[in-house]
């Protein structure tokens, strides 16, 4: 048993720099001769642009530089980019409308870059931006999801007809449509999943930086994936070759799905810091945050079961529309549709799905994955479902699910929606769940609460993530753009130290603790031995960073991969040394042993030996240094079943979660205080959905109004409960470490079992996200 | 933040010359709701007037029958005094974050008049004397609208008296976001009679005479059964309708009733 590895709930490393102010972040990082940017936004939703006068700017103390939309198509800069190619149907792929860094024909959405103004100081920018005139002619706008493709809609693209960008579908509709005609039974809701802001702690930052000796860019940028950054700007926007380009994401303080995207800004940054050759730097106020970051979530939907008489799924169907945005981001359309359709069956049976998915544009910032990014979408809609169709079957939401559950013994199990499913044990996880919440005493609870005037309920959720993104080869076949593989360089010092380069990126995981923990679990150097490095593509070789819990399931095993290489090659260096045949050296617990005998070298003796060769054997290379690349072979899939209690005041709508239990199957876990960190913090962000978060438009104005916290509800401790975290781990057969991730399970489960605890106390069919103290209290009001 | 002309005045009479010297001056006291305004660019005074140094405007001096307060006497200064009555302290207490009660103060948050905001109804709750350096203003005349108060061009608050009533207690329902008062009711039972002050619900803060008829006839929780509150002039917004504020003012005022006693 080696200390300090797999399983160990180790303090993360990262934090002492954290909780000491001594974390380096983008906003901390000044270059000599540094200028500052601020971008002029429309502040209207949808607008033709006539003209813009930058010379008033131009002149104003301070002002280096002022730039549209011209100035960079003139430098050849391309546009934002879509990675997505959705095939919808009638095999019409998606529509993707151009977008420019800086808009110049028309503004879309409040918010929408016009022009950048480069200062000496930040408020001489904002001066300058001030003196911009722009002509605008006001156009009608649409911000609803629902009514994005009325008749008579403002058009936004020209490539869009009736705001449509995408109609997807997914599934056998004659034979859903057959299934229901001849059902016992159908349940139906209506449901809208509710459009979230992620709000990362830090809100997005750049700054962009040319050596006119090298002609090198390099550019600092609050980024979940840099060497993504570096392709996407290098590939699609011209900014630079990538070996001209180097993209660093130093410490980033939450990213939630938001920081995966290339942006405006970033563009911005590097590209003017070539053109006036001095650096510049960019850092969004939280009001800039909550207008341009990619927004997550926001479909309209109905979703019906068709049952037999028994209770047992037959058929669901379901119909939704997805809100894109004014714009589609990098992954946007895939993620209302593979993402989303994929994961339709949960833990069921069902034998048959059919979902049509419309993607719409609106006058609204651009909406892209957010934490779970589909598939809290498709979990919530399932999962509600799954408990009107109980309230329709007169069943207990538990035995519906049993009912329903695909059982351990039929692993792997096909899903009617492409995913195959290669472990889990749903009703393990859902008994353990139950015994821990102390369901059978719901009913007892209940009546105490009633005798204080509260209305208690209690919910269920039961869900199941597609993580560990992706095989490449399947996201390819789908219409990704890129390969979803991860990479990892395993390095030795001479002196023993380990240095480990990951393609992946860590704003708030704890890989620098959990992926040293594996390298010591590995090869048995203590963990204070084994640095961590990521986040700039100087360093490390290329990776395709963080989402989509795949930096454990996908970098962790590429990591131990190249352990691996390292310890097959310190075999053949420990066999010459000790003067024994490569076949009889053993490696454990951080030495080379030759079997049956004390005769043994640590792995620090042998990586030293590899960099002081003198002794050594014939055609092995110097140095100990390995790199492994790693495609899985399938997705990994988290699973789990959570159980939220609450009291209702009906006086005024006000509720608190009195208990919240939770039962995750997330395979091995390597660090089990850093998982129930993630299980806490993606709880929050479910709760958070489920009864505070909605980002609101203004239907004719098109203007954001919750366009800070005064407005937009973020949860607070207050707010939460003491979670009661638990495991019912099985293993996976594709992960080679028996990981499966666990940083968007909560964010995907809660709201589901938020709100069929608040249905279940209320005695009602549905209320929609957020349930706010007012929807509850009417509600409450309606049902006596 | 537009540039601006910082000054410290030493005296109100400093104070006065200051903001009349200037071409479009403001005065700052504790600065919780100036200075986010001016690091948005929302306002832009060419001088604003710093209040922080003028000795004698802080402080709690109570007397046999009313407590008074010094405009710049912070919100955690009130919060913990003993000198203070404890339906007063709560209101203090409650407002804003830990950092806010530290650095704001009386006078600003009334000068403000908040729609949303906590102390005015206090004020008006209790029937307190606003003081300033031009004469002493009734609370029911010194709260006129949507930020706007009684004070005139030069005119500074320098103290509240706040007189004892028998029972009293402020109760509020939270924005949920913004943690201010969606609608906060503050009731007062003293010796010439009840009343009750909203905040949160209208263009500012109100008296309530339903609510004060109610309970001058019956000081009860039950008296208040079967009130309803017109829904006109109320406020609505994303966060509370007009009907749920009304129904907010009836649940927030019987709860006030029993914390009060």
């Amino acid at each position: 048993m080696v200390e300090n590895g797999i399983g160990a709930s180790l303090r993360r490393k990262e934090d002492n720099r954290f909780l000491t102010g001594k974390g380096n972040y983008t906003d901390d990082i000044n270059r000599p001769g540094q200028t500052h940017a601020y971008l002029l936004r429309s502040p209207h939703a949808h607008a033709t642009i006539n003209s813009i006068e930058i010379a008033a700017a131009k002149s104003a103390p301070g002002v280096v530089a002022v730039f549209v939309g011209q100035d960079l198509v003139a430098d050849a800069v391309g546009g934002l980019v879509c990675g997505a190619s959705v095939t919808g149907k009638g095999g019409e792929v998606n529509k993707a409308p151009p977008r420019n860094v800086l808009t110049m024909d028309k503004a879309r959405f409040v918010g929408d870059p016009i022009a950048v103004v480069i200062a000496e100081t930040l408020a001489q920018a904002k001066d300058g931006a001030e003196l911009i005139a722009v002509d605008y002619t006001e156009l009608p706008s649409v911000v609803s999801t629902s009514g994005a493709d009325a008749p008579g809609a403002p058009q936004l693209h020209e490539e869009c007809p009736d705001n449509v960008a995408l109609d997807w579908e997914l599934g056998d509709k004659a034979a859903v449509d057959a299934a229901f005609a001849s059902a016992a039974k159908t349940a139906s809701v209506d449901l809208i999943n509710n459009r979230m802001v992620t709000n990362p702690m830090e809100p997005r930052a750049a700054v962009g930086e040319y050596n006119s000796g090298t002609d090198e860019i390099t550019l600092y940028v609050t980024s979940q994936n840099p060497h993504v950054h570096r392709l996407v700007m290098s590939a699609f926007m011209n900014i630079a070759p990538e070996h001209k380009f180097r993209v660093v994401a130093p410490d980033v303080g939450g990213g939630f799905g938001s920081k995966i995207f290339t942006y405006n800004e970033e563009a911005i940054c590097a590209w003017a810091a070539k053109k006036i050759n001095r650096p510049v730097k960019w850092t969004a106020d939280r009001s800039e945050a909550f207008l341009s970051d990619a927004h997550g979530r926001d479909h309209v939907t109905t979703a019906e079961m068709a049952l037999d008489a028994d209770g047992k799924f037959l058929a669901m169907r379901v119909s939704s529309k997805g809100n894109m945005g004014a714009y589609l981001q990098l992954f946007s359309v895939s993620i209302p549709t593979l993402f989303h359709g994929f994961l339709l069956a949960g833990q069921y049976t069902t034998p048959v799905i059919y979902l049509e998915m419309r993607c719409v544009m609106t006058n609204t910032a651009p909406v892209d994955a957010a934490r779970g990014a589909g598939r809290p979408e498709a979990t919530y809609l399932l999962e509600r479902l799954v408990d009107v169709s109980a309230l329709e079957m007169g069943l207990d939401p538990a035995e519906i699910r049993r009912r329903n559950f695909i059982k351990a013994e039929q692993m792997p199990y096909q899903t009617p929606v492409v995913q195959c499913y290669d472990s889990g044990d749903y009703d393990a996880s859902l008994d353990k769940v139950l015994a821990n919440a102390d369901y059978d005493g719901f009913a007892a609870r209940k009546a105490e609460a009633k005798g204080r005037g509260k209305l208690r309920g209690i919910g269920l959720s039961a869900y199941i993530e597609a993580c560990g993104v992706a095989p490449s080869a399947a996201v390819g076949s789908l219409g990704v753009g890129v390969g979803l593989w991860e990479s990892a360089q395993v390095r030795f010092n001479p002196t023993g130290g380990v240095t480990v380069f990951t393609g992946t990126h860590s704003h708030g995981q704890g890989h620098e603790t959990a992926f040293a923990q594996l390298v010591t679990e590995r090869l048995g150097v203590p963990v204070e031995n084994v640095e961590v490095v990521h986040g700039d593509t100087d360093k490390g070789q290329f990776g395709m960073g963080t989402y989509g819990s795949r930096s454990l399931p996908v970098g962790g095993v590429a990591i131990v991969n190249a352990c691996d290489k390292i310890i097959a090659k310190g075999k053949k260096i420990a066999a010459h040394t000790l003067e024994a045949s490569e076949d009889d050296i053993e490696f454990g617990e951080g030495n080379f042993t030759v079997a049956g005998t004390d005769k043994t070298m640590s792995i620090a003796e042998v990586a030293f030996t590899a960099y002081v060769p003198h002794n050594y054997p014939e055609g092995v290379e110097p140095g100990l240094d390995e790199i492994a690349f790693f495609d899985p072979l399938n997705f990994s899939f988290p699973a789990g079943a959570h159980v939220c209690e609450i009291e209702i005041d009906p006086d005024t709508g006000t509720l608190e979660i009195v208990n919240y239990t939770a039962v995750d199957d997330f395979g091995v876990l390597v660090n089990p205080m850093i998982v129930e960190g993630q299980v806490h913090g993606g709880l929050a962000h479910g709760i958070g959905q489920a009864l505070l978060e909605g980002c609101v438009y203004d239907d004719d104005s098109g203007q954001l109004i919750t366009g800070s916290f005064q407005d937009y509800c973020m949860p607070r401790a207050d707010n939460l409960p003491s979670f009661n975290v638990d495991y019912a781990p099985t293993v996976p057969i594709h992960n080679p470490l028996g990981v499966k991730g666990c940083g968007e399970a909560g964010a995907i489960a809660a709201p589901p079992a938020v709100i069929n605890a608040i249905v279940n106390a209320l005695g009602i069919k549905h209320l929609d996200m957020p349930a706010t103290a007012e929807k509850v209290w009417r509600a409450a009001q309606a049902a006596g | 933040m537009y540039d601006f002309n910082y000054h410290t005045a030493s005296s109100l009479d400093d104070a006065v010359a200051k903001l009349g010297a200037a071409e479009d001056g403001t005065v700052m006291a504790g600065g919780q709701t100036l200075i986010p305004v001016l690091k948005q660019r929302l306002a832009n005074p060419t001088d604003v007037v710093d209040l922080s140094g003028i000795a004698g405007l802080s402080g709690i001096s109570a007397s046999g029958d009313s407590v008074t307060i010094g405009a710049m006497t912070r919100h955690a200064d009130v919060a913990n005094s003993s000198d203070v009555p404890a339906a007063l302290c709560a209101v203090a207490e409650g407002i804003g974050d830990a950092q806010v009660r530290n650095l704001g103060t009386l006078g600003g948050s009334i000068a403000n008049n908040d729609p949303a905001a906590d102390y005015p109804a206090a004020l008006l709750g209790l029937g307190a004397t606003i003081t300033t350096n031009q004469r002493d203003i009734a609370a029911d005349d010194f709260f006129t609208g949507l930020f706007e108060t009684a004070l005139n061009e030069g005119e500074i608050i320098k103290s509240v008296t706040f007189p004892n009533a028998t029972k009293a207690a402020y109760v509020k329902f939270p924005n949920p976001a913004s943690r201010y008062a969606l609608v906060g009711v503050f009731v007062a039972q003293a010796a010439d009679g009840v009343r009750v002050a909203v905040t949160g619900a209208t263009d500012c803060v109100r008296r309530g005479p339903k609510l004060e008829a109610a309970l001058s006839a019956n000081w009860s929780v039950d008296a208040l059964d079967g009130i309803t509150i017109p829904t006109e002039n109320l406020n609505s917004d994303i966060h509370a309708s007009a009907e749920y504020r009304a129904h907010l003012i009836v649940v927030m005022a019987k709860r006030a009733v029993a914390a009060a006693g």
